[in-house]
């Protein structure tokens, strides 16, 4: 198993070396970043294969990151990564451009894990962001723009649902009899959906679960 | 009579007997007493404003000299003297300032003295009736007089000094509004600001020094942590929500309630909402038993909680990664899964099934049918 070359942007130091302490062999950590800036930079100089991305950061937050790298073309991969579970920055992020979202309180193993999915192009998301994705597609009123991109496959729908109640992809294989390689492509086509569907009920979704 | 003499001369710090005598005076002059009487007891607002006593208010006095002239012109083109159509302008004049003045409370008017911030436009139409009344008043007093020839340049070189004194004066007033705005919004802040101070007061600073205390109970710092964790969570992300009337509401609470109890850690997701019934009370006290279970028994780190609410049915799954256990093994006797979650929702219409296996961790789901109203 190649070793993953990771990169973490967190404005806290604390949790930045935490991370490194917990995370397992196979990833190598190559550097740290603490603003939106200095990220910048080092995604430029190092050319991590994925980059552990804090969403709340001084200088504009993970999604001006994300907008920067990717905008000027770069392939490099994102995994976010917050203590936030407000549908907003959740639902930003993923379509800023990352491959997953998970929260901090993730374990050391489960956080291995993960980065090595979006390291192989897969998608990563947590329950509460697959609770997210079921209700910004669930509540729409109005017909879908774009049947194919507006709208979750009857099995896309089961698979999201069982990552809600706390499954893991190895699990959920087993369960829908299939293959973990079917249930990462259904994940990842879920994330595609969220990403180019230009609904505006998903936005406007993600804003109405922050008015208090 | 109505209080009409005692208010103005409550406003104006006089003695109401001299305006009564006033009154009276005009009254038995020419019968305009009554009448001034009459049209002060309408216009003036009744009702009596709090706070602190103005000092005394010469703009009133204004106003009330304002309304004896037009009375008195009123007077003079009704009565015996008949002086002609000279009057009629102050009569106009007199009635436009009376509008100013009267329509404006003494709060009110406060206000745009001192601030010149104020609920002006409401007033508007009013002020503006006001205003035209006065001018017309004006112009027709020198019109009447045939002096309007004369008093051309007069009036140019009144509106000169006036526009000067306007741009002289206008940055200051600019300068002054903006000090008033942002001098609003620092407040607005700083009052928020206490808010947020106040909460972080409460609640996390007071956590904190718990986790201190208890520094060495690693259980407990861990339950503290994470009741202070949601409960800062919900007051910055989640709407506020009456857990007595929502399924996810009250799902989210029992979860709250439950991992508070044991120390295990409940994630909650839910999806859709609906309000919640006698039957879904139920239901959330069936799945509250199986977080129970799952927090006592299964040795899981982490319990895990789903509930989705479509428009036909609710379900509620809770599952941990426990030990598991075989069902054929569970004594007759053991109440929590058989009575209070399979008979508790079948006794309301539901049903419930427990997926689990030694070793491989317990998933309860309930199901409930919702009834189409």
């Amino acid at each position: 198993m190649s070793t993953v070359k990771v990169l973490i942007v967190d404005d806290h130091r604390l949790f930045r070396s935490g991370v490194r302490a917990e995370l397992g062999d196979s990833i190598e950590v190559i550097g740290e970043a603490e603003d939106v800036e200095s990220a910048v930079r080092a995604i430029a100089e190092l050319g991590p294969d994925v980059v552990l991305l804090d969403v709340h950061m001084p200088g504009g937050g993970g999604q001006e990151v994300l907008r920067r790298v990717l905008g000027a073309g770069s392939t490099v991969r994102f995994l976010a990564l917050s203590v936030s579970d407000a549908a907003e920055d959740v639902i930003g992020v993923i379509r800023g451009g990352a491959r997953g979202y998970v929260t901090k309180n993730i374990s050391g193993r489960e956080l291995t894990d993960a980065i090595r999915r979006v390291a192989d192009g897969d998608a990563v998301f947590s329950p509460r962001l697959a609770g997210f994705v079921l209700d910004a597609f669930a509540s729409s009123e109005a017909p879908p723009i774009d049947p194919e991109l507006d709208s979750l496959t009857q099995r896309e729908r089961e698979v999201l649902r069982l990552i809600a109640r706390g499954y893991a992809y190895k699990e959920i294989a087993k369960e829908l009899f299939i293959s973990v390689k079917t249930v990462e492509t259904h994940v990842s086509s879920v994330l595609r959906k969220l990403q180019l569907s230009n609904r505006h009920e998903l936005s406007r979704w993600a804003t109405a679960r922050r008015l208090v | 009579m109505a209080g009409v003499a005692q208010g103005a001369a409550a406003q104006l710090r006089l003695d109401p007997v001299v305006l009564r005598l006033a009154f009276v005076l005009l009254t038995v002059l020419d019968g305009f007493g009554a009448v001034a009487y009459a049209a002060l007891w309408m216009f003036t607002p009744s009702e009596s404003y709090e706070g602190r006593e103005p000092a005394r208010d010469w703009s009133q006095l204004a106003a009330y000299t304002a309304i004896g002239l037009a009375l008195l012109a009123l007077g003079l083109l009704t009565g015996t003297s008949g002086a002609g159509i000279g009057a009629w302008p102050i009569a106009v004049g007199g009635i436009g300032s009376l509008i100013l003045w009267q329509q404006a409370d003494p709060d009110r008017r406060q206000r745009w003295m001192t601030t010149t911030v104020g609920q002006v436009r409401q007033n508007r139409v009013r002020t503006l009736a006001g205003l035209v009344l006065v001018v017309v008043g004006a112009i027709g007093f020198l019109v009447a007089n045939d002096e309007l020839v004369e008093a051309r340049s007069g009036i140019m070189f009144t509106l000169v000094v006036v526009g000067g004194v306007a741009l002289i004066v206008a940055p200051w007033l600019a300068a002054l509004w903006k000090e008033l705005q942002r001098e609003r919004r620092e407040r607005i802040r700083q009052e928020e600001r206490a808010e947020v101070a106040a909460h972080v007061h409460d609640s996390v600073l007071h956590t904190l020094t718990l986790i201190q205390r208890n520094a060495s109970d690693s259980r407990e710092v861990m339950r503290l942590a994470r009741s202070q964790e949601r409960e800062l969570r919900n007051w910055l992300y989640q709407p506020q929500q009456d857990a007595d009337a929502s399924v996810a509401a009250a799902v989210r609470r029992v979860a709250a309630e439950e991992e508070d109890a044991h120390g295990v850690p409940i994630e909650v997701v839910c999806v859709g909402d609906c309000p919640l019934t006698p039957e879904l009370s139920a239901m959330v006290q069936a799945a509250r038993q199986a977080m129970v279970n799952a927090a006592k028994y299964s040795g899981s780190e982490v319990i895990s909680v789903y509930a989705e609410a479509e428009p036909e049915e609710v379900t509620i799954f809770v599952r941990d990664r426990g030990v598991g256990f075989d069902m054929e093994d569970v004594p007759e006797d053991r109440m929590g899964i058989r009575q209070s979650i399979v008979g508790r929702m079948e006794r309301h219409g539901g049903s419930a099934r427990v997926r689990t296996e030694p070793g491989e961790g317990t998933e309860v789901m309930l199901t409930m049918k919702l009834e189409k109203v």
